[in-house]
Order: structure tokens, then sequence, then C-alpha cells
């Protein structure tokens, strides 16, 4: 003997309850399967309910008039033996293959590493300068999440780049912000100050100056070459004019000015050096624009004498003067220190006989005139002492390759070495 | 290799088929003595006959029901609706019977109908002669649907359409029919639904496009490449179901994607490309999906500007082109 | 005793017996249908009671070896002598994997069974009239000499589909026999509010073939009509409207409450025209049938019947990931 339950039926597509307006039986009723129990009431239908088993009724769980719930059991029947409906109960026999919808989304995985960051993430890390590779993901396979950074901002404790290895960000970075990327770096977390140590704000021109110096040598591959030039020619002729031109003018007619016209030529004939990269291309400059380092103290400018090539020697010794004036006085404007397309570094002017400069970014290359110093040189199988100096040249290799710029190297070394009152003027 | 028209592809591909299988047959208006109004099924007629080529009264739903029931029989009925524009009374017969056919009688029956239909714009077709369709069946399991690009193709595709086993819809660019051309081979080849092809390789940004727009990002793409701009561009051919691996491969390659539709954009074919590369390529995307498509107005209007100004063309995609590759 | 009406048919008593069998059969198992719905094992039944005469009449005009039938759903009396099975009828009744017209996939009513040529059909109605044309224009072409043989109901015969598909048949002359089964109510919509003419078969002549009208609860009536219907259509003579007039005697489905648009005494009046009653009559006062063949026929199909249910309410279902299938060919 068992007892069956007999449930409300859903009579109807979208009915979820009936009504039992009568019972057709009673408990102790013998009942045959399909003969009906009791009338029920929906909304979309009034029907007789018929058993569902031969038996004898126990129990009738609701009343007339009571409202139930499809599925709710409705009375109970004592049935003999087991009927064959007792496998049923509409489920199904072949069970469900429970693996099938975990498979599914195994199969649509994408191996996602820590180190590939949604565009999400990477916008949330560069504004709030978070050292992404220091954060724990909570992501499948410890990708960080746009929540994790959220939280972390939230808590107030963001973790900085390390200094150490400065390069990481732009590495993983597929839009890098370079400038604010770079910065970054620069604040470094992991180099404590000692007692006694004085610590130096970055200032906004020390933090431009670094941006720009670490943008240069990061994107442009820098090659380096030198040459060697004889300048005793132009010693001499400096040295024959220098005092009558600095009564006459009212200041130094200096090396760098010779230096800066020659400069200026060898950019006219050899107008590839005079150019930029720009990503996609390389465009080459109508104007000669010639940047000029000035130290401060603290800090390095790079005004422009625009236009170099048609100025005479006497009217860049001129702008020199009054571009150093004004650097050294704090009244440089930006307009001044803009539209550069090419950097010549007087380096010798601090001793210096051999440098690596780092590129004017986004102009090609970027020149060392360094000190002129005495040396023994041979000249025709004879030893002379002449005034020699070195011309290092740093060169994007991107846009440069060796040849041109040996031959534009080799222009302004002729220049200089043929320096004499006849092939100058000066004004 | 002979040089013929995307329209001679496709009567070619139908007298091959019928000349290899007496199963395969031809129905719809003026498809017979006429050789349809465009002339796709020119001189069939007069080689297979009236029973063989059936010019059919002047009712959609029958062409497609009657088409269904000979398929179900085990013919191979190629129905023409006479403008892609025209299919709507036919939307039940494909949607509720063709595509659900073999699915509901638990695999018992199935239904291998081709029905044909030019569609698109930039013929002076105005509203009704003009419109792509594609998207409405566009989400219906069951249903193929082949939107093919040149000659090759169309006789590759159609063949392998009526050879198919399922219903197949095959939509041809009636813009192409005369004004697309090439090398198509004489011998008998079938090409495969439900694959993508690359119709030309590149490194720069990738195109996503099918049909007559094909045409016009590969035009677009030869300017380009004189500006050291190197365009990838996939062609669909199949625009359902989606030959998602290549999409995928095609997106990843550089990263940008422009899609092209002459359709109008909301809930158009590339909506659904844009999204599989949405789903699968997130860490490969370099800039934000991009998508040209028609406005979203009912339908191309009969004056020259108006028409213009919906539909794509060579100008418009190479604009859209420079502007990706920019970003 | 009566006409013998049936001898003039070709008809014998032996054959007459079976064809009132089939009736019954239909008749029970619509029943259990019910009783299965009441009790909440089977979510939704749609009858045949009351049209089982025009049914089993009709399909046994038939050439049951070579003809092509497209039932609509309510044709369990034509699936039944087109060699279905009860036990078949109420595994989809109980949607499990055996079921034959679609595994389980279709309501009950949506029949389809190829091996008996028995052409898979769906919910929106009047879609497989145009089927049926196609089908029979494919043997047409082949040289074959099957009719092909569709249902609907009056209300169905507004839709495009019924006027295309008869249109296109009448024009290419093909054997087809539209039959509507004229049970005065689409779901509530009585037949006035659905046709202006007076007929179904009115409609033929639009279409170049024969109409004809005759009582749905008369088996023999409906055979004479399908059968002539049938010959012409092999003679190459073209299409037939066959109109059955009969009666619904219960609700649309299960989910309706037909006391909502007509009465009870309505209902009752036609369950005295009921074909059950009316052809068992017939057969008694012929002689065919007797009170203990009848008793011995009912409890073969009662046995028929609880087998069919027992088997079909424990069989298996489909693997729910089956669903996955047969969206195009593997």
């Amino acid at each position: 003997m068992t007892i069956e339950q007999m449930k409300m039926p859903q009579l109807g597509e979208s009915v979820t309850e009936g009504t039992i307006s009568k019972w057709l039986v009673k408990p102790g009723d013998t009942v045959s399967k399909y003969e009906a129990i009791a009338e029920v009431i929906t909304d979309k239908v009034n029907a007789e309910i018929p058993s569902s088993f031969t038996g004898v009724i126990k129990e009738l769980k609701a009343s007339e008039d009571e409202t139930l719930a499809v599925g709710e059991v409705i009375c109970l029947i004592e049935v003999e033996g087991c009927e064959p409906d007792k496998a049923r109960e509409n489920e199904p026999i072949q069970s469900v293959d429970k693996n099938i919808g975990t498979s599914q989304v195994a199969a649509a995985d994408v191996t996602i590493s820590k180190a590939r960051y949604s565009p999400a993430v990477l916008k949330i890390s560069q504004e709030n300068d978070i050292d992404l590779e220091q954060v724990k993901g909570t992501g499948k396979e410890g990708r960080i999440t746009r929540k994790d950074l959220l939280k972390l901002i939230e808590s107030g404790n963001i973790p900085k780049a390390d200094a150490r290895k400065p390069a990481s960000n732009q590495v993983l970075n597929p839009v890098p912000d370079l400038k604010k990327e770079q910065l970054n770096t620069m604040q470094a977390k992991a180099i404590q100050s000692a007692v006694g140590d004085i610590e130096i704000p970055v200032t906004g021109v020390r933090k431009a100056i670094a941006a720009n110096m670490q943008k240069s040598k990061h994107e442009a591959p820098h090659a380096w070459m030198m040459v060697e030039v004889d300048a005793t020619n132009l010693v001499r002729y400096r040295e024959s004019i220098k005092q009558e031109f600095k009564q006459t003018e009212g200041y130094n007619l200096t090396y760098f000015a010779f230096f800066v016209k020659a400069v200026a030529q060898g950019l006219k004939e050899f107008p590839e050096i005079n150019s930029m990269w720009a990503g996609d291309k390389i465009i080459q400059k109508k104007d000669i624009n010639i940047s000029i380092a000035v130290a401060t103290d603290t800090a390095l400018f790079v005004p422009v004498i625009k236009h170099a090539d048609e100025k005479t020697i006497k009217g860049i010794a001129r702008e020199i003067a009054e571009l150093a004036q004004k650097v050294r006085t704090g009244k440089i404007k930006s307009d001044e220190m803009q539209d550069g397309t090419f950097t010549v570094n007087n380096t010798g002017s601090f001793g210096s006989i051999q440098s690596m400069g780092i590129i004017n970014h986004p102009q090609a290359a970027i020149l060392q005139v360094e000190s002129i110093v005495k040396r023994p040189v041979i000249i025709d199988g004879m030893i002379a002492v002449r005034d020699m100096v070195n011309l290092c040249l740093s060169l994007d290799h991107r846009i440069l390759d060796g040849l041109v710029c040996g031959r534009f190297l080799a222009r302004v070394k002729e220049i200089i070495e043929t320096t004499t009152p006849q092939n100058t003027t000066i004004y | 290799m002979p040089v013929i028209s995307y329209i001679d592809a496709v009567t070619t591909a139908i007298r091959e088929e019928m000349e290899r299988d007496s199963r395969v047959f031809v129905l719809g208006e003026d498809v017979g003595k006429k050789g349809g109004v465009f002339k796709a099924t020119n001189g069939l007629y007069e080689q297979f006959g009236e029973e063989r080529v059936i010019d059919t009264p002047l009712a959609e739903s029958a062409i497609a029901g009657v088409g269904i029931g000979a398929a179900m029989y085990g013919m191979r009925p190629i129905a023409e609706m006479q403008f892609a524009d025209f299919i709507m009374p036919a939307v039940n017969q494909i949607i509720s019977e063709a595509a659900k056919i073999r699915y509901r009688s638990n695999n018992d029956w199935d239904c291998p109908i081709v029905i044909r239909a030019p569609y698109g714009g930039g013929v002076h077709g105005a509203l009704y002669h003009s419109q792509s369709v594609e998207a409405i069946f566009a989400n219906q399991p069951g249903l193929k649907i082949v939107m093919p690009s040149t000659p090759y193709d169309v006789k590759g595709l159609l063949k392998a359409a009526i050879r198919d086993n399922d219903p197949v819809l095959f939509f041809e660019h009636k813009r192409a029919y005369r004004l697309i051309k090439g090398e198509v081979p004489n011998d008998d080849y079938v090409l495969p639904i439900g694959k993508a092809d690359v119709k030309r390789q590149g490194e720069d940004i990738t195109v996503i496009t099918y049909g007559l727009c094909v045409h016009f990002a590969l035009q677009a793409a030869e300017k380009l490449a004189s500006d050291g701009i190197s365009v990838h561009v996939l062609d669909l051919r199949t625009v359902y179901p989606l030959d998602k691996e290549a999409i995928i491969e095609a997106a990843a390659k550089t990263g940008k994607v422009l899609l092209i539709t002459e359709d109008t954009k909301e809930g158009s074919i590339i909506s659904e490309v844009s999204a599989i590369i949405a789903e699968n390529c997130l860490f490969d995307l370099d800039a934000p999906i991009m998508r040209l498509a028609g406005p979203d107005v009912p339908a191309m209007p009969y004056a020259p500007t108006m028409e213009k100004y919906f539909m794509v063309n060579p100008d418009k995609v190479e604009k859209a082109m420079r502007e990706l590759a920019e970003y | 005793m009566v006409e013998n009406r049936h001898k003039e048919l070709g008809l014998s008593d032996e054959k007459v017996l079976e064809m009132y069998k089939v009736m019954l059969l239909s008749r029970r198992i619509d029943e259990r249908m019910w009783l299965l719905n009441r009790s909440g094992k089977i979510p939704f039944v749609v009858s045949c009671q009351g049209q089982e005469a025009a049914q089993v009449g009709a399909a046994f005009a038939l050439d049951r070896e070579n003809d092509y039938i497209l039932p609509y759903y309510r044709d369990v009396g034509v699936v039944l002598t087109f060699g279905m099975t009860a036990k078949e009828l109420m595994l989809s009744g109980f949607a499990k994997a055996e079921d034959p017209n679609s595994g389980g996939r279709q309501m009950p009513g949506h029949f389809g069974q190829k091996k008996n040529r028995i052409v898979t059909g769906s919910s929106p109605v009047t879609t497989q009239v145009p089927h049926a044309v196609g089908i029979a224009l494919a043997g047409k072409m082949e040289g074959k000499d099957f009719v092909t043989f569709t249902t609907f109901g009056e209300g169905s015969s507004n839709q495009g589909d019924f006027h295309e598909g008869a249109n296109f048949a009448g024009v290419h002359k093909l054997p087809v026999i539209f039959m509507c089964e004229n049970n005065k109510y689409a779901i509530s919509v009585p037949i006035e509010k659905q046709l202006a003419c007076e007929n179904v078969s009115d409609r033929a002549i639009g279409y170049g073939m024969p109409g004809v009208t005759v009582d749905g609860n008369d088996p023999l009536a409906v055979y004479r009509a399908v059968k002539e219907a049938a010959d012409r259509g092999r003679r190459g003579e073209g299409p037939t409207l066959v109109e059955t007039v009969s009666y619904r005697l219960t609700p649309h489905s299960s989910d309706d409450d037909d006391m909502s648009y007509r009465t009870s005494d309505e209902v009752a009046q036609a369950k005295t025209k009921d074909a059950i009653i009316t052809f068992g009559a017939y057969l008694k006062e012929n002689g065919i049938l007797n009170d203990d063949l009848e008793k011995q026929m009912n409890d073969d199909i009662m046995k028929t019947v609880n087998e069919a249910t027992d088997y079909a309410e424990n069989a298996p279902y489909a693997k729910a990931e089956s669903l996955l299938e047969y969206v195009y060919e593997k």
C-alpha cells in the first residue's frame, strides 16, 4: 500500500491556480483511474479533474471554494501495490548531461592572462596612477577587473609604479599616454629618503624635461656618430675680429654662432636631416629653425633661432646672446621655444670633448659641439699643433641612416675647416 | 578563363544544375518565356521546357509554398522572387515552414529549396525595388542566406545552394548583374556555404562586408594602398549563419575594423558581426568598431539626390577607411 | 432494415466495420487526452471529436500506399487511417522522444511521419495548402499517379495560402484534394462571421475546380466525394474542393471555455448527430455490428488506449541538449 498525491493540474497555458468548486468524492470512497474526483474552475476553463490512480480516498487537502496553486496537493489516495505511474513524474528518464552548460562556457573561454587589461581597466589605471603589476586581480585567471581598481581607489591604497622598471607600463599598455605614464614612473615609491637627504620636489619644468627626455629616449632608436674637425682657421679668424666685434656690436662673437650657421647651411643641403617622425610618415620641414640648449642652474631650455639659414653669423650671434639672456632672467616666452627643427648643443662650453645627446623630440637629430682643444695632429706626414673640435651627432634611426648623416657631418666639417676671411662673411 | 557577367554566372549555374539533375526546376513570375525580368533564366525555357521552367501565377506565398512542397517531396526547386522587396507575402512560408521543417519533424523531413531574389539599390528603383531584406531572415536558424559579390562566387555558391539539403535564400545584387564581370571557369565547381573569403590581404585596417559593397571596399583599398595604407578585405559571402572564425581572425589581424552594409544600420547583418567581434576580440581591438550603412529610414527614395545620400559608394567607403586608418 | 449504401461505393462489410473501428479509436484516444490534461499530465489537447466520420471517410477513399496527406491539427482519424498508431499519438501527447511526429518538439496535433507520407505541419494555419500543391506538382513532373490530400477548417479558407494554393493547382491542373472540415466555429467565431458566401465549396469556381459540400457526419458521403475527387485527380482533370459539414463537440482546445460563446443546448443538439452513434446504428441496422461485437470492439480499443497511455507515460523524454540537433543537415 502506498499513498499517492493528487495535485492541482495546470488547466490552460497561462493558468497558475485553480479553485475547487465541488468535491465529487469523500474520504473512504473507492475511485478508479480517470474517474472524476472534483470540479475545478480556472481563469480559462471549468473542468472535472480525473483521478490518476485506482484506490481509496484517504484525505481531502482542500475544502470547496478553496483556491490552490498549480502543483499543490489536493487529496491523498491509498493505492494498492506500485502503479506503473510511479516511474513517471514527468522527469526525463535520460537525465540531462549536467556538463553541457559548463563545457559550453569552457569552449568560449579566451586565454586571459593577468597582463591583458581591458580598456576600462587601463583607463582607470592611467587616471589614478595605478601600477597594474602590483594589483591582484579577482577575475577569471587573475584578471584585474574594473571593480578591483574601483575598490583600490576607494581604499586609498593605490600602488604606484616602481622606478626600477620604468618601461613596464608602456610595454603592456596598448594605448600609451606616454607623458603621463613616464611621469608616473618618476614618482618612485621604492626609493626612500634617508636622514640628511634633501627631497627636491619635481617642478613643472623638471617634469617637462623628464617627460620629453624619456619620451625621446624610449621612442626614438638613437644612433650616434662623431667627427673630428680642424677648427684652426676658425680660431684664427675669430681671434682676429672678436675684439672689434664686441666694441662695435656690444656682444660676443662666439664660436657657437659659427657652428650654428654651418649647421644651418648643412641642413639646407641635406634636408633629410631637417625632418620629423610622425608615426606613419616622415615630415621634412621647409623652415630651418635651430634649437639651442641653454642651461640654468636647475633646468635646461631650448629656445629656437628661427630661419637660421637666412641669418648672418652676426645675426645668429646676436640671437644667441639675447635668448641666453632671456633664459637666465626667466623672461623666455613659450613661443620662443617652439617650432625647432634641429638642435645644436654647446657642450663644449663646460669643457666636454665628447657626449651623447638625447634627441629633442620629435626632431630627427641633435648635434653636440664640444670644446675646441689644441692637439698634435699629423698633416702631410708632419706633426702640427692644431685647434681640434669634436662634433657628436645623435640621430633617430627610424628617420635617418648613417650614410646621409655622415655626408651631413662631412659638409659641416668642411664649412668649419674652410672658415677664413676670404670664404666667410660675418655680416 | 572566360570572363562573364554576374547575371550570366547565375544563369550558367542554374543551367548546369538542371542538366546535371532532373529534379532541379525553376518557378516564379516571368521566369519562363520571358526569361525573367532581369533575364536571369534566359534560355532555360527553350532548353528545358515549360514543365521545368514554370511561369507561376502572381502570388509569392504560393511560389515559395509550392516550392517548399516540391522540395519536401524530393525535388530541387529554385523559386524566384522578382524583387527581394516582394518576398514579404512569402515570409510566413519561408520562416514558419522552410526554416523549421527539418527541426520540427526531428529530421524526418527536409526542405532543399533555393529562393533567389535580386536586391539592392543604386538603380533608381525607389522604395520597393531597392531594399536589402537579409536582416529579416538572419535570425532564423534553419535558413542559410548567401549574398555573393563576384561571378566566380555566384556560380560556385548557387550550385552549392541547389545541392544543399536545407533551404537557402540566395540574394543577388541587381546592380552587380551587368556591372560586375569576372573570370569564371567552365568546369563544375562548388564553393562552401558558410565560409567567408578574404578578397584582399592587408595589415592596417580590416573591412568586413558583402555583396556589391565588397567592390566598393576593394576600389577604395587600392587608392589607400598608394598612400601606404594596407587594407584587409573579408567578403562574408554567407550572411547567415555567419563564419564566426573568419570574422574573428580578420578583426584580430589589424585590430581596426570597418563593417559595411548597404542595408539600413540598426539590426543589420553588420550589427551581428559587430557583436561577434565585441564578444571575442576585446583584447585585439585597436579602435572602436566602425560601421558604415544606410540611414535608418524605411527605404531608398527615388530622387537621385536622396538615392545617392542613402547608398554606400566608393567615396564614402574610402572616407571611412581613412578615418579608421588614422585613428 | 435501412438501405445499404456502402455496397454501391464498393465498400465491403468488413471495410465499413474497419472504418467504424478507426472512428471509435480516434474518439477514445481524444477522450483519454482530455483526461490526461485535466489530471495535469499533458499540457495541451486539440480535439477531433465530431469530425471523425469526415476524417476516416475521406482517408479510406485514398490510396494509403501512395497518396500524400497534409492533415491539419484535428485529423486524428486521417493519420490513424494512414498508419500512425495509438501509441505514437500518445507519445506525441506526452512529448516523448519516440514521438514520430516531432520527437516531442511540437504540440500534439502537429502531425508528420514520412514513412506513411504524412507531411509535417505547423501551427500557422493553411500553410500546408501550397505544400500539397507543390507535392502534386512534383508528382506530375515525375509522372507519378498519386494525389495529395490536404485539410483545413472553414476559418482557414480565408487565408491567402488557401486561395494562392487553390489557384495554382487550378491553373496547373494538379491532382490535389482540398478538404475543408467545416465544424461551424473558428475557435469562438461562427461560420456566418467567417464567410459571406453560403458554403466554403462556393469558392471552388473561382479557381476552376469543382466544389462540393457533403454531410461531415456521414462517412459514406464523404468517402464518395473524396473518391470521386481522387479519381479526377488521377485522370489528370485537376483539383477538387470538398467541404464536409459537421460540428465541433469539444471546446476548441484544452485552453478554451466554449460556454463563453455558445450554449450547452446547441452542443447537446449536435451530439444527437454524432457519427459515432449514427454510423454505429447504421452498421447495426445493416447487421454488421451487434452489441456483443460492439462491446468486444470497445474493450479492444480501451486496451489499446490504456497500453498506449502507459507506454507513452513511461517512455523517456529526449535529452534536453538534443534540442540543438537538426537545425541543418548534419
